[in-house]
Formats: structure tokens, sequence, C-alpha cells
């Protein structure tokens, strides 16, 4: 080839176009592949789905605290251990808890109620709406969690959440169990037991502790779905949301509070 | 007119790095600080899951707010063009862009996993006013970087206006966004107003001014230097104005919020019954950041005393100091009315209670380095760049200025 020429060397450029081009591809293909199968996927959660609870206060008994329980264990909240020198207080106010019991009474009429508190997976929660890193997010089934991979422990969310149903994890986290992965420095709250729900289960851990004790105070399911004995009890008996003035259409409903 | 030369601060060396090794053994103390809390956890702070910010969210806020003020003297001497302001700008440039860095590295090592540093500036939630945030802290540093720039090098000094606009509309977005912050939160009671952002654009402006009085009057007596006393009459007048402003803004918050039934809670705990927080709104933000600076401020028996601005300026970061702490770590504590009407019997977790905080020493470690990280960056960047004039005698036809 000559070099006599002040024309661009067209072979070279050729060449060298059509490499990005190849490296490009390569590197780019497999992740739209991905989610072009991913897309079509059956495993994902579905928005025809949503769940959410119904808490009949009149039958949660004074006292009890089983839902509390089981969901410790279920979720290995249980299996935080006490950091030495840490004050009864302290140890108190910097635990997780994903779901507390509350006592309440009337000051007018002196009426006292027992209901449980966890996260109330609002449709519009502001944890999510807060969150710097999109961390806390909302599933398409209308459960409220964490992704505990991008959390940055920032506790926006916490300052966020109308019902203080988010749990800072302040110490090292020993033990754990798979299902409900967590650690140090995260924000955590009530999932529904996300695990279970997406092994194909349809009770949660509190639910079930709460039948068992005979109480049945908790009813979990598709809000969505017409049949389900949620939807069917929440269309008869009047019910309400915990700060329905922040109208935030929470999935978690209270009778007779 | 005399031309302002800028010379780097000299003084003499034992004086200088003796200072300097005083503040960077503040610093190694606030990274150990920041080093026990990430290895053990917050548990060894005073933090829980009902105060989830604590002090050191304190300092890194009043700091960001500070620093945006910071750069009002800049803003006034190019955009408003107030020629007595002029030659300070470059400093004031310079102690905006450390008062920033020094609250972020607060900000930053109070994290629950301030290793994930990466994904903060990588991962954005749009909707969020904290992600906002990032970007208008790393935009301020940039616009404020270039303003820098813009006011040193004589090539550039074209577009030191347009750059000088662009800085002040920044800084404004940057503490309206910080404000936002607790303006957005619908959850809890003492937050929640729209005020708080143009409260916070306010306060930036009188603890910015307060920092910069401060500096400058230590820049120049370490170096020797000579202020007039037409300038410092200028700034303490200023100062005053924005001190009379945050009262009042102070003022209509409560007001607004005692005219809406379902805040009356909050007020009470805040003004009458909340104990520590309603002595330090009375006592530190009102008296000591509030109603003693402007007696010193305004009073003609101080009208030629340096001490008495100094000490006026240093009240008022005092005052601003607690009224920080009263909205981040007071609102936080006023128990959430989750259940209007009823009165809690018994919850595990602290419902209708009044949340107790205790600040450990290495909360108040870390927070402190973060004044110390602003104060060293400002002293490095005095000695190595001329950013503040050779003089600021007052110029001879100071009635036509």
């Amino acid at each position: 080839m000559s070099i006599n020429n002040d024309q661009p060397d067209l072979q070279r450029r050729n060449f060298i176009g059509k490499t990005v081009l190849a490296a490009g591809a390569a590197t780019v293909a497999p992740g739209v592949m991905l989610t072009v199968a991913n897309a079509g996927s059956e495993e994902g959660v579905s928005s025809d789905v949503r769940w959410g609870m119904l808490i009949d206060t009149n039958k949660c008994a004074d006292g009890c605290t089983a839902c509390v329980e089981a969901c410790n264990k279920e979720n290995g909240i249980d299996l935080i251990q006490r950091p030495e020198g840490q004050s009864d207080e302290m140890w108190d106010a910097q635990r997780p808890q994903w779901i507390r019991k509350v006592k309440l009474r009337d000051t007018q009429t002196g009426e006292v109620s027992n209901l449980p508190m966890m996260c109330q997976h609002c449709e519009h929660p502001p944890c999510v709406d807060v969150c710097p890193t999109g961390a806390s997010f909302k599933r398409a089934d209308g459960i409220v969690m964490v992704d505990r991979h991008i959390c940055i422990g920032c506790r926006y969310c916490m300052m966020a959440c109308p019902y203080k149903a988010r749990s800072f994890i302040h110490q090292n986290v020993a033990e754990q169990l798979t299902g409900a992965p967590r650690g140090k420095g995260c924000v955590e709250s009530c999932n529904l037991c996300a695990n279970r729900i997406d092994e194909g289960q349809e009770t949660t851990a509190c639910q079930d502790a709460c039948n068992q004790e005979g109480h049945k105070a908790i009813l979990f399911g598709d809000l969505k779905n017409p049949q389900s004995e949620i939807a069917q009890a929440l269309k008869t008996h009047h019910s309400r949301q915990i700060r329905a003035d922040l109208e935030l259409n929470t999935g978690v409903r209270y009778t007779n509070v | 007119m005399i031309k302002t030369k800028y010379r780097e601060l000299y003084c003499s060396s034992p004086r200088y790095w003796g200072g300097l090794a005083s503040l960077v053994f503040l610093i190694l103390l606030g990274m150990g600080a920041a080093y026990y809390m990430e290895h053990n956890g917050h548990f060894v702070t005073g933090m829980s899951n009902q105060i989830v910010w604590g002090l050191p969210h304190v300092f890194a806020i009043f700091l960001i707010v500070a620093a945006s003020g910071a750069l009002n003297v800049a803003s006034i001497g190019s955009v408003f063009g107030g020629p007595l302001y002029k030659p300070l700008g470059r400093f004031s440039g310079l102690l905006a862009i450390g008062l920033l860095a020094g609250g972020l590295v607060v900000l930053l090592l109070d994290l629950g996993r301030p290793d994930r540093l990466i994904v903060a500036i990588t991962t954005y939630n749009f909707k969020s006013i904290f992600a906002w945030n990032i970007i208008l802290y790393t935009g301020f540093f940039t616009i404020v970087g270039l303003y820098l720039w813009a006011m040193m090098d004589r090539k550039f000094e074209k577009f030191k206006t347009p750059i000088g606009f662009a800085a002040f509309f920044w800084r404004l977005a940057l503490t309206t966004g910080t404000g936002s912050i607790f303006g957005f939160l619908v959850a809890r009671e003492a937050y929640d107003a729209a005020i708080m952002a143009p409260m916070f654009i306010i306060m930036s402006f009188s603890y910015g001014l307060a920092f910069f009085i401060i500096t400058l009057m230590a820049a120049y007596w370490w170096a020797d230097r000579t202020i007039g006393d037409l300038r410092l009459a200028r700034l303490k007048n200023l100062l005053g104005v924005f001190v009379g402003s945050v009262l009042y803004f102070a003022l209509v918050y409560h007001l607004t919020n005692l005219y809406v039934t379902q805040h009356h809670g909050v007020e009470r705990f805040i003004l009458l019954d909340g104990g520590i927080y309603t002595a330090m709104f009375w006592i530190g933000q009102v008296v000591i950041g509030g109603i003693i600076p402007l007696f010193l401020l305004y009073s003609p028996a101080f009208a030629t005393s340096r001490f008495a601005i100094a000490v006026a300026s240093m009240l008022v970061l005092i005052g601003g100091f607690f009224q920080i702490y009263v909205i981040v770590i007071g609102g936080q504590a006023f128990p959430m009315n989750l259940f209007p009407g009823k009165e809690v019997l018994e919850s595990s977790f602290f419902d209708g209670v009044v949340a107790a905080y205790s600040p450990t020493l290495a909360e108040g470690l870390l927070g402190f380095a973060g004044v110390v990280v602003a104060m060293t960056l400002v002293a490095i960047g005095a000695r190595m760049l001329r950013v503040l004039p050779e003089s600021l005698e007052d110029p001879a036809d100071a009635e036509c200025v």
C-alpha cells in the first residue's frame, strides 16, 4: 500500500470499527439476553396479587405475644445477641423489632384494645419515596422491603415511616437464616414473610402462630382476589387504616380499633 | 481606587505548623471515633430505633447549612455588586467549600454502611430529596470551585459574574434541599412544614456569615494583617439582620404549628414541657443564639468593639447548633401519634413515650472533627492560595462606597 497518499487508511478504520462493534456486542448482548429472558419469566412476582392483612383487635388477646415470637423465629431476629455491656434500656431501644404488641385505652370511653403493629405495606410507601438509593422498594405484589445490598444505612426511611415499623441493625449479626439475610448497618422491617410467599406458601408466621393459639386475629391473603377470605372479610367488616389521614392505602387493615 | 493585593496567609512557621498539628490531632481523634463506631456498629452510640439521627447528624447539617451561607459574602460582591465585599469573595468561596467538606465527611462516616459510598453516588432514586441533595452537594463543590478559579485567574475573569449567579442560585437550591429533608417528612409532627426550606435558607445566611466573620478575624490576627472598622461594621450589621430573620422565621414556624390542632402536642413539647429540648430552645436558640448577639451587634455601647463582634458571631454559632439539635433530635424524641384519642398502655417499642437520647463521646468526637476538617481545609487553602487581601483597611473614599 502506498503511503504517498493523504487519504485515510479505510481498511484499518473498518477493522477498528468492526472490532469496537464486536466488543460492544459481546459486552452488552448477554445483559440484553438475560433481561429479555427474565422479562418473560414466570418466577417474578405479579401485580395481579396484592398481599395484605386484616387484624381483628377484638380477637387479639391481652398479654399474648405468639405472633411476635413466631416472627422473631421465622426471620432469625431472635438470633441477634445482646452486645456485652449494653444496658436493658438501650437493648430495648436498639434491637430490631419487626412486629410489636401495643395495648391501647380510649381516653374518653376507657375501652382497652390490643393489636400487633408492623410494616403496613403502604401502596404509596413514604420509605420508598425517600430512600436515596432505591434500597427501600415495593414489590409488584405489594410487599414493601429493603434490598440489603444497596442499603447505605442512612436511616432516612426510618425518619419517614409513619408507623415506626423499621429497625436499624446496630451490631454485628453472628448468626442468621438464609431465608432472611441481614447485616450490621442496614435497615429492615416486616416483609410479610416474603420468603414463604415466594416458595408458594400462603400464610405468614405470625398468622400461623395466632391461629395455633386459637385467637385467629390475623388474616393474611390476596386483597385483589375477590374470592380470597381476606377480600370477603374486608367487604363485610368495617376496617380502618392506621393514620388513614396520610392516604397511603395500607395493605394491613384493622377492625374494632 | 487602590487595587487589592492578595497574598498567601503567612505567619511564623511554629505558629502555623503548630496550629495545623493540633487540628490534625483532633481529626485523628474523630477518625478513631468513626472507626470505633463502624467497627462495633451503632450500638456504641446513643442512637437507637427511636432516635435514628443523632449528634453527628446535628453537626453535619449545621456545617452543610453554614457552608451555603458562607458563600453569601462572595455573592454580595459579585452578584449584587457590593464593593466593600468584593475583596472578600475568594475567602468566602474557600470557606464554603471547607465547611461543606467537613459536614459531608461527618454525614458519610455516620452511615450504617460508609463502605457503600460508591452505591450512594451511582444508584439514585430521583424521587428522594436525599438523592437530589447528593447531586446538589457535589455540584456545589464544582460550581464554587470554578467560581473561585474565575475570581482568582484574570484570564477567566469574564466568567466571574455568570458563575457567581450560578453559584448563588445553586446555594439557594442546596439549602432548600437540606430544609426539605425535614419539610417532606409527613410522618412526624415537628417536621412536615413547607416553611422548613426558607427557614433553613435564612439559617444558612446567619450561620455562614458568623463562621465567615470568626475565621476572617482569626486569619488576620494569625497573620498580623489589618481589617478596617468600616468593613467589619458592614459585616456586623448584616449579621444582625440575619439573626433577627432567623428569630422571625422560628416565630412564624411555631405560630403556624400552633394554628394546626394536630401539632399542638409537639409545640407544647418544644415550648413548654420538653425538658432539655425546651431549655435548648429558649436558652440556647432564642437567648444565646438570638437576643444576646442582637444586643451585642446593635447596642451603641459595643459599636466599635471587635471583641463584641467576635463574641456575637460565636454565640450565633452556638445558638444555631442548639437550633439544629432541637429540630433534629427534639423532633424525633416527641412520640408519633399513631392512634389519636388513644393512650398507649403497653408497647415494647416506646410507643407514646418521649424517646431518650444521650450522645456518646464517639459521636461528639466525630461531629466535632467535621468542624476541624473545615477549619484545616481553610487554613491550608489560605496558606497555598491567594484568597486573602494583604490589607483590608477601609478605602479612603469610604463615604462614596
